[in-house]
């Protein structure tokens, strides 16, 4: 019926998608034989619809994955960068509201932002605003109850954690660079941050949590009672801020169930 | 299990593949739009604001779950993890229908974010059907297989794609979707008559309708090339042969994709409206008849 079917075989070319691959991502390799035009010539230039279909699409899919990465490297550098990017670390699965995750690796050795020291940890940031951004669905407990709790209870009690919530520490002040470019912050100034990242609705937010509050928090989060986990805080940080850390925890919507003790 | 009030079947009328952008406008005034379809691979995120759309929606729409992640076109088996988190959204969602499409994604582990082309041989045929029927065993439905836009042939293709599809069609029991925008697409670039690939295409399988814009390029030789963007208004040519098809195989639920430089929601809606014009004599003619 086509007029492909009428035309003389080139022979009995199988194109492995191995080799379809390979080329896909690699734009040194020859178009594999046996995929033609119409006449059943050799087919590069329609090849190479599928090499920018595939290119195009990821690049734009890190491209709205990483905002602030973008804003920071420009649009233009941004899509560059993920050209290498996505050919060393093609996604490993359909799920594309998660690609991305080997960019701060990448980034710490990428020879164009090596001097940009502070991009991987805008990338972690970038990412676990996504990963709470999907995250399950779980109402915040309402404060009251945490206290009224008396310090033997409260000490015994397990606070259940809202599975957007995670903690990142950072070498550079990634949330007040990402402040900066996306809220008009404050100049981003000085070192390393301890980053809460949790959901308040539907809207990922980052809040700075206190010294210690890494290990408070990472220690809820595993299952430790409040109180192991606040000796856990104080052993590594004596003077850990164990109010301004549970303000924020409720603040950002992190509580969402308390367990008392039998 | 979502609990759904209304019909939760495609009706023959006019969808729109669904953007977050235009939640609050198509809530507001859906117009002529009936029914919507999702990406599947969209929704497959535990929870927060997609799920609570897709879940609002749900109840006020029926809703087409379209894959584009299965890579039933694959060499290698389908991926055991992408099935059961694709199990967990129908079986949740129940959605009015499922549909994926003859092309590969995913190879040696690495997903390519795009429809790749297969061969049409006895092979490939072999293939298709042991993955179309591992799709529908484990999800319990029947699913519908959707005709690619094509940019190249290959010389091993021993099969024509209408006789590929209703083949596949035949031996698993899944049903069509007729991408009548993919026909004008490789029709053009692989320089065959659209009408005679409709002619020939299994109609009475068909249950649902695509219908989308592309953009025009050129190929090394100087020969047309048409690039299956879904950017733009379907061109005039695809509503002419979307004519023939409606002529030939009568209403069906008829989408309209546009993915890339999604316009706001009145171009969109009138491009379904236009759609449920183009289908209006047929619907009259099934509900007479």
């Amino acid at each position: 019926m086509t007029r492909a079917e009428t035309l003389p075989r080139t022979g009995d070319v199988t194109v492995t998608q191995t080799a379809f691959r390979k080329a896909l991502l690699d734009p040194q390799q020859a178009v594999p034989d046996g995929l033609t035009n119409p006449d059943g010539q050799q087919a590069s230039k329609r090849f190479s619809v599928y090499r920018n279909n595939v290119v195009h699409g990821l690049s734009e899919a890190m491209l709205t994955g990483f905002p602030v990465l973008a804003k920071l490297v420009g649009d233009e550098f941004f899509r560059e960068m993920a050209k290498v990017y996505l050919r060393i670390h093609p996604p490993t699965s359909p799920l594309m509201m998660h690609y991305g995750a080997a960019l701060p690796g990448f980034l710490e050795s990428f020879p164009g932002t090596l001097h940009l020291k502070y991009l991987p940890d805008v990338a972690r940031l970038e990412l676990a605003l996504r990963r709470a951004y999907h995250a399950g669905d779980a109402a915040p407990v309402n404060p009251d109850d945490l206290t009224k709790l008396d310090h033997r209870a409260l000490m015994a009690t397990r606070l259940q954690m809202s599975p957007a919530s995670e903690v990142l520490v950072t070498k550079w002040p990634a949330k007040a660079i990402w402040d900066f470019n996306m809220k008009g912050g404050p100049q981003p100034k000085g070192g390393g941050e301890t980053i809460l990242i949790s959901r308040i609705g539907f809207d990922p937010v980052a809040e700075l949590l206190p010294d210690g509050g890494a290990r408070f928090v990472n220690s809820l989060i595993k299952g430790c009672s409040f109180g192991t986990a606040l000796g856990l805080a104080t052993a590594d940080t004596p003077d850990f801020d164990l109010t301004a850390t549970l303000g924020v925890l409720i603040a950002t919507h992190s509580i969402i169930g308390i367990d008392k003790p039998d | 299990m979502l609990d759904i009030a209304h019909d939760n079947t495609l009706p023959n009328g006019a969808g729109v593949g669904y953007k977050p952008q235009h939640f609050a406008a198509l809530i507001d005034n859906p117009g002529t739009v009936s029914w919507l379809e999702i990406h599947a691979e969209n929704y497959m995120g535990d929870g927060g604001r997609p799920m609570a759309q897709l879940r609002h929606l749900a109840e006020h729409f029926p809703i087409s779950v379209h894959g584009v992640g299965l890579s039933i076109g694959g060499e290698t088996r389908l991926d055991p993890e992408h099935l059961a988190r694709l199990k967990r959204l129908v079986d949740w969602l129940n959605p009015a229908m499922f549909s994926e499409h003859l092309a590969w994604s995913t190879h040696d582990g690495a997903f390519l974010n795009d429809l790749l082309p297969l061969p049409y041989t006895t092979n490939t045929l072999t293939r298709i059907t042991a993955h179309i029927n591992e799709v529908q065993d484990h999800l319990g439905r029947k699913m519908l297989l959707e005709n690619p836009s094509s940019y190249l042939a290959f010389a091993e293709s021993t099969w024509s794609e209408p006789d590929f599809l209703r083949e596949v069609a035949r031996r698993t029991g899944c049903g069509l979707l007729l991408d009548v925008n993919n026909v004008f697409v490789s029709a053009t670039n692989l320089d065959f008559d659209p009408r005679a690939y409709i002619d020939a295409y299994p109609l009475d399988l068909v249950e649902e309708f695509h219908l989308a814009g592309h953009d025009e390029d050129a190929d090394e030789m100087g020969r047309k090339l048409l690039i299956d963007s879904h950017g733009t208004p379907v061109d005039e040519p695809v509503w002419t042969l979307f004519d023939h098809v409606i002529a030939r195989a009568g209403a069906r639920p008829a989408l309209v994709e546009w993915d890339n430089d999604v316009p706001d929601w009145d171009i969109l809606e009138a491009e379904a409206a236009r759609a449920t014009r183009h289908m209006e004599p047929a619907l009259a003619a099934q509900v007479s008849a």
